[in-house]
């Protein structure tokens, strides 16, 4: 028999978010922490295939429904909206933490919906949601939310005519594997990628997410591409055109990040380069490379957010986020230091972290159907990965050179956050086991082989020799990396601009022309009808007998003959 | 622009930024590379392709290919790149 799902886990995070900008005082911290805990709760205690089924303009809509890879997806985003709230609790703007559970609430909602309708309502207000969180980041962000919120309203409305046609074609609302043989289903694969931060769009992540506050960008590395993941994860395994996709991303992500100059824009290419791990995983669509896909989503999740939770605390510290004015913060802020350290090398796959024992799995995937040159690629991306985020984020922030900044460390509840999801990044790199048991399907995979982290050490450390040998290359300079979103922010403004200054001028030519022509028009009758015109000046009365008589004259010799 | 870098007495400073430091670190470090490549004359791997079982491979693939991604981006960089207050105009 089917368990019923009685309070779907979405709506507590939901509801909380609603309700914060009511709760003051004391009170705040428990409205911060407790949800994101009774969230977990009821995920971890609903049993597999228990569901919630509503009817809906005729529809029967499963509102939730949990299975491994929902439950894997809502517990990490649970987890995930624990340490952010731990991390954000002394953030001042109650609009952009209400609007981050309203986010993280709809990302659970996405990930447990049974239907494609139920999971565009979901992803829609995920939108709103982290559009307001990016929008509370004050200087310049509102600009980089409106843009961010049409580039997601256009995903929407690619996903939403994909699911209507779907629907019409099916005769279903069901969400399950698809494969790309009708355009319906390719505009739901696009609505997808847009959100998972595939190219051609891309840009808005790096964009948008580095103009939120230091806690906004922790709670928006967490949801909306790895819901894009979940979806691809479930509608389209082995699309083999995800593959290709990928690995653009994770190339994209390190030549970006290694040029990029500010802390927090490095981390936002790096998610696209994750993510594009990933992406390469749903594409090769073995069993073990969408574990590998899963699991990657699972412990990238929690090494990003400690990542951006070390780069959260120096700018809140310092205001400074630019790695040219930053520099040599270990003095100060060691445990920081340490934390943005321990989430680098598990974004770098070391062994003993998390990202060793996810992002092998997917490498293992690739093997596994003899996909040498994606196998090429990927380890080559691995070492690439190191070299943009695994020594880049933390030498130039934390060392380099003297910055001459002594910031202190931040807040507890802030390095309490840093410390769990350090914990956790390890806890799963020594221990992978809990979370292969989590994963949607049965592991057959040992990660720790004596060759394997042989290899693994080997790729890494001479990445980073490389590094340091290139660090003349490498030096940080105070500029930008034009990206696609030139074509939106710039070419477009451009091309507008000139285009009314092209019918400004037309339009002058015209009524310049026009008028020419009505004051020529005017001077020529003037000339023929005024004073001194032909017609219009007075004639002396003998010329006017003379023509009379002429006229006369010849009215007779025409009646003669 | 940069701030210029405080002037100390030397041997002040943290011990972690004194030359002495760095130049154990790099001798360190480049014998700790010496020995991950010596074990793979020891260590048996079971390579998928044939090119990943080719000595020390880990180790110079892993560095050519930065080699390749920064210059690479160098170039793309030469292009693609602009002062940061490009969009603020």
């Amino acid at each position: 028999m089917t368990t019923s799902i009685i309070v779907p886990p979405a709506l507590v995070m939901i509801a909380a978010g609603l309700l914060l900008p009511f709760v003051r005082g004391a009170a705040r911290p428990a409205a911060l922490l407790l949800p994101p805990l009774v969230t977990l709760w009821l995920i971890w205690i609903l049993p597999e295939g228990a569901q919630l089924q509503l009817p809906f303009l005729g529809y029967e809509l499963t509102v939730a429904k949990v299975d491994k890879l929902s439950r894997l997806f809502a517990l990490v985003f649970a987890i995930m909206s624990f340490a952010g709230a731990l991390f954000a609790l002394h953030q001042s703007r109650t609009l952009e933490l209400s609007a981050a559970f309203v986010y993280a609430g709809s990302a659970i909602g996405a990930v447990m919906a049974g239907d494609l309708i139920t999971l565009f309502v979901f992803w829609e207000l995920m939108a709103v949601g982290s559009t307001i969180v990016v929008f509370c980041g004050g200087k310049g962000a509102q600009h980089a939310a409106f843009r961010y919120a049409v580039l997601h309203l256009l995903g929407g409305v690619l996903l939403m005519a994909g699911i209507a046609g779907e629907i019409q074609a099916a005769g279903s609302v069901a969400f399950g594997k698809m494969d790309t043989s009708t355009p319906a289903r390719w505009l739901i694969l696009a609505g997808f990628l847009i959100n998972a931060g595939a190219p051609p769009l891309s840009a808005w992540l790096p964009d948008a997410y580095p103009q939120s506050s230091w806690s906004g960008m922790v709670f928006l590395s967490a949801f909306t591409t790895k819901t894009a993941v979940y979806v691809l994860i479930r509608g389209f395994p082995g699309t083999e055109v995800l593959i290709w996709v990928g690995l653009f991303m994770v190339f994209y992500g390190i030549v970006y990040a290694i040029l990029e100059n500010d802390m927090r824009r490095i981390l936002a290419y790096s998610i696209v380069n994750q993510v594009g791990f990933m992406v390469v995983g749903v594409g090769i669509g073995t069993e073990m490379a969408l574990n590998g896909a899963s699991a990657h989503a699972f412990t990238h999740i929690i090494y990003k957010a400690l990542l951006l939770a070390s780069a959260g605390s120096v700018l809140l510290m310092t205001g400074k986020s630019k790695c040219t004015d930053l520099g040599g913060l270990f003095r100060t802020m060691p445990l920081t230091c340490i934390c943005g350290i321990v989430g680098a090398l598990a974004i770098s796959s070391f062994p003993l972290t998390s990202g060793f024992i996810s992002k092998s799995m997917i490498a293992e995937g690739a093997a596994g159907q003899h996909l040498m040159w994606v196998w090429l690629a990927l380890a080559a991306a691995s070492a690439g990965v190191f070299l943009h985020a695994g020594i880049k984020f933390p030498w130039f922030v934390f060392f380099q050179k003297d910055s001459g900044l002594r910031p202190a460390e931040p807040p507890g509840n802030m390095q309490a956050a840093m410390l769990l999801l350090a914990a956790l990044c390890i806890g799963l790199g020594i221990l992978p086991g809990p979370l292969y048991a989590l994963l949607p399907y049965d592991v057959a995979y040992v990660p720790y082989t004596v060759p394997h982290v042989l290899f693994q050490l080997q790729l890494l450390l001479f990445s980073g020799l490389a590094f340091f040998l290139l660090l003349p290359l490498l030096k940080r300079t105070l500029t930008i990396t034009l990206d696609v979103d030139w074509f939106w922010r710039r070419a477009g403004r451009e091309l507008l601009r000139g285009l009314d200054d092209a019918s400004g001028r037309a339009w002058d030519a015209f009524t310049r022309a026009l008028h020419g022509a009505v004051r020529a028009l005017t001077q020529g009758l003037y000339a023929t009808l005024g004073p001194a015109g032909a017609l219009g000046r007075p004639w002396p009365t003998g010329r006017m007998a003379f023509w009379t008589m002429l006229m006369l004259g010849a009215y007779l010799i025409a009646a003669y003959l | 622009m940069t701030e210029p870098e405080p002037t100390r007495p030397p041997g002040s400073d943290h011990w972690l930024v004194r030359p002495s430091t760095i130049r154990l670190l790099w001798r360190g470090g480049s014998l700790l590379l010496a020995g991950l490549v010596a074990l793979d004359l020891v260590v048996k791997h079971t390579p998928h392709f044939g090119i990943d079982g080719t000595f020390g491979f880990g180790a110079w693939f892993g560095f050519a290919a930065c080699v390749a991604m920064v210059l690479f981006a160098k170039l793309v960089g030469a292009i693609l790149k602009r002062p940061d207050t490009y969009y603020d105009h």
